[in-house]
């Protein structure tokens, strides 16, 4: 109060001044960042001579169903399929390796133990990117090379799930282990009795984080997966982008990459809070 | 605690298995295979030292790569860093509508790097894009966005940013939310103005943060910005794009030198131990300092 410079009612209209502009200025941010994706919803209404038409037509067409349809049709709702299952598995494996290993390394005093926590912390810095050759020679080795085994088996073991879940046991009062001694419960019973009721808010964060990011992977099914009918979604966006006799199907290509981006963002949507505490958490190390 | 022979061996089984097939293996797999001559899909090798190296290091096309890369990265990383704290900042005000103000602002996240390169492929394509359109009308000019270089750069690059934005802005939310408001009072009550308050107390503050997404950021521009690339530009027009990561995936995958494509792995790899190891330094500092 010491500090009002004005008389007051002045200083109250400069604040709600102020608090307009800054609302005006949040407006205007969201604006320019939603408007690359409301451009690509008006495209997927618009027919091929439509989008091709100059000046563009900023209007909703009534091509949306069959845009959609013929997406679907290109082999698109399949892969949304093959996409699902297979970010599923990854989410699901990571969760439970995390969940044992995270287990491991707070409940249990073993030999190496620092020196494992190091082994298994340190891969959170390797993009798979940097081994991709190998790693795919490998796969061809293993004959696994267009198999779902390859989109899930590498990105099953994580660093942050590990993290994630040692930090939250370690957040855990020390009395619940002493009580669940006392009582005669052993490791396991312990874990699943008593630890993994208190812990699906962590369970959530990382499975959300984990989908979209199973979700969104691109390169290496590119890669791996020969078969259309075997193909991810991201790749799908490629194929759908193929001009035909020089010309892209932009309506097609626009409903293909909505039904895309579906299901990540309602996942986001749904547990944004989960979101925004599994990044918190894996944050702090 | 638990003390047990064999069972925490068993519960890490499972991760440990997992990271030594398909991490540690094909890492040390990929140095090998970049001191060999691979020919036929593997199926021969011969040993040449450090020839693949010798090779990139002495060819064009890879070092204008590097010089692209670096662009690339510095425009990914600091406008995209400064944008996504201005927008943070803005949303930390308390108005009414901040939560939905916040949710607006960061669901791009959730995209993929794929549907950010098909929409802004669209957004900016000479006839069918909103942006020439715009253009043509305020300014009277159609850039060329994809056949000129320095253009299909910019376009890459802003396509980056912007899929990024929502990632960044998160954690600039939370760590903007974590400053003790006390500190930010005593500014005020010593007189500082709102920017001076934010230059002086509020940025060195969230340099923990800022440092921490730089590196992120810098990992994303290298290797997760792929599919912007392959979508929009393929590397081009010529090689105005040919970033390391796409490089990388048309020696290997495209061309089949595998060997060469494994000394370009090598050579980001040891970028993401250099990363990882300021990182790591950086973090012993701010532990030392109890900050």
């Amino acid at each position: 109060m010491a500090h009002r410079p004005v008389s007051s009612r002045r200083y109250r209209r400069l604040r709600r001044l102020k608090k307009i502009a800054i609302h005006l200025a949040l407006i205007l941010s969201i604006l320019v960042i939603a408007m690359p994706v409301l451009y690509a919803i008006l495209g997927s209404t618009q027919t091929t001579g439509e989008a091709y038409r100059y000046p563009p037509k900023l209007t909703p067409g009534k091509a949306l169903i069959d845009n959609f349809r013929k997406a679907w049709n290109l082999g698109l709702g399949k892969m949304l399929g093959n996409t699902f299952l297979v970010a599923t598995g990854v989410v699901i494996g990571k969760v439970i390796l995390s969940i044992l290993a995270g287990f491991a390394f707070v409940y249990f005093q073993f030999p190496g133990k620092d020196i494992l926590f190091f082994l298994v912390l340190i891969t959170l810095m390797f993009p798979l990117e940097v081994r991709i050759v190998s790693l795919f020679e490998f796969f061809q080795k293993l004959k696994l090379g267009n198999t779902y085994y390859a989109l899930v088996l590498p990105f099953m073991a994580s660093a942050t799930g590990t993290y994630l879940f040692r930090q939250h046991f370690k957040s855990i009062p020390k009395e619940l282990l002493d009580a669940a001694r006392v009582d005669g419960a052993g490791p396991l019973r312990f874990l699943f009795q008593i630890l993994l009721p208190i812990s699906w808010n962590t369970v959530g964060a990382l499975a959300a984080v984990m989908f979209v990011y199973a979700w969104n992977q691109y390169l290496w099914p590119l890669l791996i997966i020969t078969t259309k009918e075997k193909q991810m979604i991201q790749v799908g966006l490629k194929m759908a982008l193929q001009a035909e006799a020089g010309e892209i199907d932009w309506g097609m290509a626009m409903a293909a990459t909505l039904l895309s981006i579906i299901p990540p963002l309602v996942v986001f949507f749904l547990l944004q809070e989960r979101f925004m505490r599994g990044f918190a958490l894996s944050r702090e190390k | 605690m638990y003390k047990h022979k064999v069972l925490p061996f068993l519960l890490l089984l499972p991760a440990l298995l997992i990271l030594g097939l398909f991490l540690y293996y094909p890492q040390v797999d990929v140095f090998l295979l970049s001191l060999h001559r691979v020919a036929l899909l593997g199926a021969r090798k011969v040993f040449v030292g450090f020839d693949n190296y010798r090779n990139l290091f002495t060819s064009p096309e890879y070092l204008h790569s590097f010089t692209v890369t670096l662009i690339f990265v510095m425009g990914v990383v600091i406008p995209g860093l400064a944008i996504s704290l201005g927008l943070a900042a803005l949303a930390n005000q308390k108005i009414r509508g901040a939560r939905l103000y916040r949710t607006a602002l960061i669901w791009p996240y959730a995209l993929s790097p794929a549907a950010a390169g098909t929409i802004w492929f669209f957004l900016f394509s000479p006839v069918a894009g909103l942006v020439n359109y715009f253009l043509d009308q305020t300014f009277g000019i159609k850039p060329d966005w994809f056949g000129d270089k320095h253009l299909a750069l910019f376009l890459i690059t802003a396509t980056a940013v912007w899929k990024n934005l929502g990632y960044n802005v998160i954690f600039y939310l939370a760590a903007l939310q974590n400053i003790p408001k006390e500190l930010l009072e005593a500014a005020q009550v010593d007189g500082a103005g709102a920017f001076r308050r934010f230059w002086k107390v509020t940025f060195p503050l969230l340099s923990p943060t800022t440092f921490f997404l730089l590196t992120m950021n810098m990992i994303y521009a290298f290797f997760e910005t792929f599919p912007i690339v392959d979508i929009m530009t393929r590397g081009g027009p010529g090689d105005a794009t040919n970033v390391l990561i796409y490089n990388l995936y048309r020696d290997g995958f495209r061309f089949f030198k595998t060997g060469l494509a494994s000394a370009q792995s090598v050579v980001l790899f040891i970028f993401v131990v250099i990363l990882t190891l300021i990182q790591f330094k950086a973090l012993e500092r701010r532990v030392h300092y109890g900050a």
